[in-house]
């Protein structure tokens, strides 16, 4: 299969604007800023189906088509280059060996949504791989790619790379604005979406790097071309980060909608020892896990939702039977109640409160009413919250238990694990 | 005057960091990472200088440090040891590096050498989930962390 977002990666040379002009690098933004209108672009990204690769999968036309037109407020693009979801890592790998990609995207998005500014956020820890971004930028902005009239056209626009601060939170789009505008990472309220009230108060669009990594290629090759490589509903390739225990962990680019069978066996070698499956979970640690059976579903928004799991930043993190399934699940609930940000009190609380009941059953001290009370804390969580992070910690703990309740009964009966060793 | 905490250096590059946004508190955080690169950690002087240099409370300066693990209020060792203990790395046994690292540096989890060498924290998911277990040394990443490498590693940055 052709390969849009990763061809280049593991190559160095790549990096450079060079190798990515030769390759047609840069002709697609030509042509949306000289021959296109901003609304065909805007067409052009909804005939494709391209949807949002950060997690929540929405599509990125029809979030671009938001952006009010008559707005007398500057409007602003902001790329996530947070990456915080455990178990995904994809971002990192287009920044780090094909940034030229991400800028050219950049260019296409803010001319459709009439921006002259983009922040690219990212996190502090991905320093080394801001400074490669930061670096193709200068090298741009030498050939005259960023700044005053670009391909001689009246658009102008300028790149601020910003480094956060250490925060899963900030990947969520209003935290990440919040912590932008120099404040901690509180979630706002939606409405107002931040398409009308966003950065600074201005109109805003937030796109996933993968996602806005996606757009030249589609104004280069058209929207049939992308749509096809995809399933129903979603365009395109994916980026799969797989991890955990697999022969080969790594992404792997491939069609939206391919198994998590295919992934797992045939692109990331197996289970490591030639084990047997235990668990997978399927888009980042807050998607609900997945038993061996079900891994025969569609690595896409709709497949993955008829689980009852979310293919989410498909984050794929591959567990065989040695795990020791309450820890798996520990270490979950106990990340998400870190992260919490503190402001909704069912987040704040039941995080703890699970961590806690978590903790005690994998030190062998578990009760049989911690198997009800658990999933009824994440209840008390699920859509009481402002953001998702209350769902993202909700989930898996109820999925876990759910499927997996013989094992958590194990450890009550026998106060320790009974996985393979 | 406050503003006494920070070089010229800091003064130079804040102006420049200050030029990229339309409003200065949004260069906070890009400040406040510009001066714990200098210093290595913010300290109570520098907050002051900061909320001047920007025309904010002092108390908001210090809101936003303390959201933010990767600020440091006080000072850390030269080398910074971050394993990641998140889900994908402690699959693969991320906690027997960690247990190696302390034992080899004689001290705990979240703490400092006496040195002022080394210090060993364990962090979430560090984004590098293929490397597992992961490890970030100041800016760099490290993979496929186990217990020989950690030996290893600590007599390279000796």
């Amino acid at each position: 299969m052709e390969k849009i977002l990763s061809k280049n990666f593991f190559n160095p040379q790549a990096r450079s604007i060079a190798f990515y002009l030769k390759d047609g690098g840069y002709e697609a933004a030509r042509k949306a800023l000289t021959v296109m209108t901003p609304q065909t672009v805007i067409d052009e990204i909804t005939r494709s189906n391209l949807r949002g690769l950060g997690g929540a999968g929405f599509p990125t036309g029809k979030k671009w088509s938001f952006i009010p037109k008559d707005s007398p407020k500057p409007k602003y693009l902001v790329v996530n280059s947070d990456e915080s979801e455990p178990g995904t890592f994809k971002d990192r790998h287009i920044m780090e060996w094909d940034p030229h990609l991400l800028l050219e995207g950049i260019i296409i998005a803010c001319y459709a949504i009439g921006a002259h500014r983009c922040f690219i956020y990212t996190r502090g820890e991905y320093y080394r791989f801001a400074g490669i971004v930061q670096a193709a930028l200068d090298e741009a902005y030498g050939e005259r790619f960023f700044g005053k009239k670009i391909f001689g056209s009246e658009f102008d626009l300028d790149v601020v790379i910003h480094l956060g601060a250490g925060a899963y939170i900030c990947g969520e789009e209003t935290a990440l604005l919040e912590s932008l505008e120099g404040k901690r990472g509180w979630p706002r309220l939606k409405p107002p979406f931040p398409a009308i009230v966003g950065l600074f108060g201005c109109p805003t669009i937030i796109n996933n790097t993968e996602t806005i990594s996606h757009v030249p290629g589609i104004i280069r090759n058209g929207s049939e071309w992308f749509a096809d490589l995809g399933s129903p509903k979603n365009g395109g390739t994916r980026m799969y980060s797989v991890s955990g225990h697999v022969k080969k962990p790594g992404v792997y680019e491939l069609p939206a909608g391919t198994t998590l069978r295919e992934i797992i066996y045939t692109h990331a070698g197996g289970v490591r020892n030639d084990r047997k499956l235990r668990a997978v979970i399927p888009g980042g640690s807050s998607s609900p896990v997945l038993k061996p059976e079900e891994i025969d579903v569609k690595m896409d928004v709709e497949s993955l939702a008829a689980v009852g799991s979310m293919v989410g930043s498909a984050g794929v993190i591959v567990m065989d039977e040695t795990t020791c399934l309450v820890k798996a699940l520990a270490i979950i609930s106990k990340f998400y109640q870190h992260e919490s940000c503190g402001q909704c009190t069912p987040c704040r609380e039941g995080t703890g409160w699970m961590t806690r009941i978590l903790r005690r059953n994998l030190e062998g001290q578990g009760v049989r009413e911690d198997l009800d009370n658990l999933p009824r804390l994440a209840g008390n969580i699920l859509g009481n919250t402002i953001c998702p992070l209350g769902d993202a910690a909700a989930l898996p703990v109820q999925s876990f238990i759910a499927k997996f309740r013989d094992e958590f009964e194990s450890h009550i009966r026998n106060g320790t694990c009974t996985a393979v060793r | 005057m406050s503003l006494g905490a920070l070089s010229d250096k800091l003064l130079a590059t804040i102006s420049e960091l200050l030029a990229k946004y339309p409003q200065p508190r949004a260069a906070l955080i890009p400040i406040l990472n510009a001066c714990q690169r200098e210093y290595g950690f913010v300290s109570a002087e520098t907050e002051a200088a900061v909320a001047e240099v920007l025309s904010i409370p002092v108390i908001e300066v210090r809101e936003t440090i303390s959201f933010y693990s990767l600020l440091l209020r006080k000072p850390a060792g030269k080398y910074r040891l971050q394993f990641c203990t998140n889900i994908s790395c402690s699959l693969l046994g991320a906690e027997e590096s960690v247990a190696t690292a302390c034992r080899r540096l004689g001290i705990q989890e979240g703490e400092t050498t006496p040195d002022k060498r080394f210090t060993i924290t364990t962090v979430e998911c560090l984004g590098a989930c293929e490397m597992s277990p992961s490890l970030q040394v100041n800016d760099d990443y490290y993979a496929n962390m186990t217990p020989d490498k950690v030996d290893e590693l600590l007599d390279k940055l000796k």
